[in-house]
């Protein structure tokens, strides 16, 4: 049965949830705390977001879709441009590269590997940010901050767990 | 599924592979190429950042607004607790500023006088604008805030951003509605100051830590714990006699200052326009033909 034009619209928007919800997310994140030395304790959203549907919905998350967060992520957050780019792209591509063990891990386990790829990702923001800006760059703010990302992480796990079931369980595609 | 499209899926699915992998590598190499153009072209990036954020502005607003409502609740219950110290308080620091004050118009007939016994050039005029931070940046390598105002309010680039206490930073960079203010804690902070009574010339260089440092003091210059540092208006960028700090220690690695801003409660900043007149319009129309 060829579905409606309706059907079509709502199952694109469906699709779009990801993306969306991760751009806002984005967004929120750097509304203001009043305190410039709040600044490397906020989670690192983006980095969140892109693995969770990097393992849960890898059609949703397509490379494109990852290269454009990192990008409002650098443009947002004075990051030297191209450095978050580059860490999400890699986390991205890892979860792809190991699609049979995230398929089978359980939250535990993900979140282990989270803390794994997550450390990657900050060394190398912060190797790029050193090599960008010319001088060896403090490294402890970048520990706080996966830290900080970690501790996090089984929030918007939760939510993105609630969100996927409330837009997407209808064209959930087999594990 | 008929046989036809069972074959054409057969041939397509390596292709889409193929198509995949090729558009990862490519997404890599765009990476690594806005990487190049944000070391190659600063201004073009900067203006990308600005316009962003000034798209961004109203919705900055809207959540900052709570905050600050939030924010000021609290100190307001605060406060109240505390009416009757804080009224004693600031009745005896009242009456000490009003000494302050006599002696203030005292020295400053004093200083006319003198300064017109020894036909001096008068300052050139400050204009200030008060602008409220209603952001920060979520990054772990740059300590800057955004303040509502942009160009239209008279903000301009270079001008100095001050609280009550003192030297906050400098504007980075304006929009329509929207300026960055980089911290004089960043590592990309460079302040020229005079420390002390002998008021010794030295850069104040920001490394991300809460204390800056002293760079370029001619050697032999003695310093001690607690003294003063203020901007010395070399460069003709800031007016000189801001309040920035003073020396927290020294030590044979260096000297740290201790800003005098209070940085967890950033509110709103003063930005004075330091009018010299053509100084920096000429640096930029002699750097122009070059580029």
């Amino acid at each position: 049965m060829q579905p409606t034009l309706w059907q079509r619209l709502d199952s694109f928007a469906r699709a779009l949830t990801p993306f969306v919800l991760t751009v806002l997310l984005l967004l929120v994140s750097m509304t203001p705390v009043r305190s410039p030395y709040l600044a490397p304790v906020i989670p690192s959203i983006a980095l969140i977001a892109v693995y969770y549907w990097s393992v849960f919905r890898p059609d949703l998350m397509p490379s494109g879709a990852v290269f454009l967060i990192g990008l409002l992520h650098d443009l947002i957050g004075v990051a030297p441009l191209g450095s978050g780019v580059l860490a999400l792209l890699m986390v991205h591509a890892a979860v792809g590269a190991q699609r049979k063990f995230f398929a089978t891990a359980g939250f535990g386990l993900l979140w282990l590997a989270f803390a794994v790829l997550a450390s990657a990702a900050q060394l190398l923001i912060w190797l790029l940010s050193c090599l960008l800006i010319g001088r060896l760059v403090d490294l402890s703010p970048a520990i706080l901050q996966v830290a900080v990302t970690l501790a996090i992480y089984p929030c918007l796990f939760w939510l993105f767990g609630r969100c996927q079931q409330l837009f997407l369980r209808e064209a959930e595609p087999v594990r | 599924m008929n046989k036809r499209t069972g074959k054409v899926v057969r041939l397509a699915t390596p292709l889409k592979a193929w198509t995949q992998r090729f558009a990862f590598l490519l997404l890599v190499g765009a990476a690594l190429g806005l990487m190049l153009l944000g070391k190659a072209d600063t201004l073009l990036i900067e203006r990308a950042r600005t316009q962003l954020v000034d798209a961004m502005a109203p919705l900055l607003e809207a959540v900052s607004e709570p905050v600050a409502t939030v924010n000021d609740t609290v100190a307001e219950m605060r406060d109240l607790a505390r009416l009757r110290e804080i009224n004693a308080m600031l009745r005896a620091e009242n009456e000490r500023l009003l000494d302050w004050r006599r002696e203030a118009i005292a020295l400053k007939a004093q200083n006319a006088a003198l300064g017109d016994l020894l036909k001096l050039t008068p300052d050139v005029e400050r204009r200030y604008v008060t602008a409220r931070v209603i952001g920060d940046q979520g990054s772990a390598f740059v300590r800057s805030v955004l303040v509502a105002g942009g160009s239209g309010a008279g903000i301009a680039k270079g001008q100095a951003a001050l609280t009550g206490s003192g030297l906050a930073g400098r504007v980075a960079e304006v929009g329509e509605r929207i300026s960055r203010v980089l911290l004089v804690t960043d590592i990309n902070s460079r302040i020229p100051v005079q420390v002390g009574p002998a008021r010794s010339r030295a850069i104040m260089a920001g490394d991300n830590s809460p204390q800056p440092s002293l760079l370029y003091l001619l050697p032999g210059t003695s310093l001690q714990v607690g003294d003063r540092v203020t901007t010395s208006g070399h460069g003709g960028l800031f007016p000189p006699g801001l309040p920035v700090g003073e020396v927290a220690e020294v030590t044979d690695g260096g000297v740290r200052v201790r800003p005098y801003v209070d940085w967890n409660h950033l509110d709103y900043l003063r930005l004075v326009g330091y009018e010299l007149p053509g100084l920096i319009e000429d640096f930029i129309a002699q750097r122009a033909p070059a580029r």
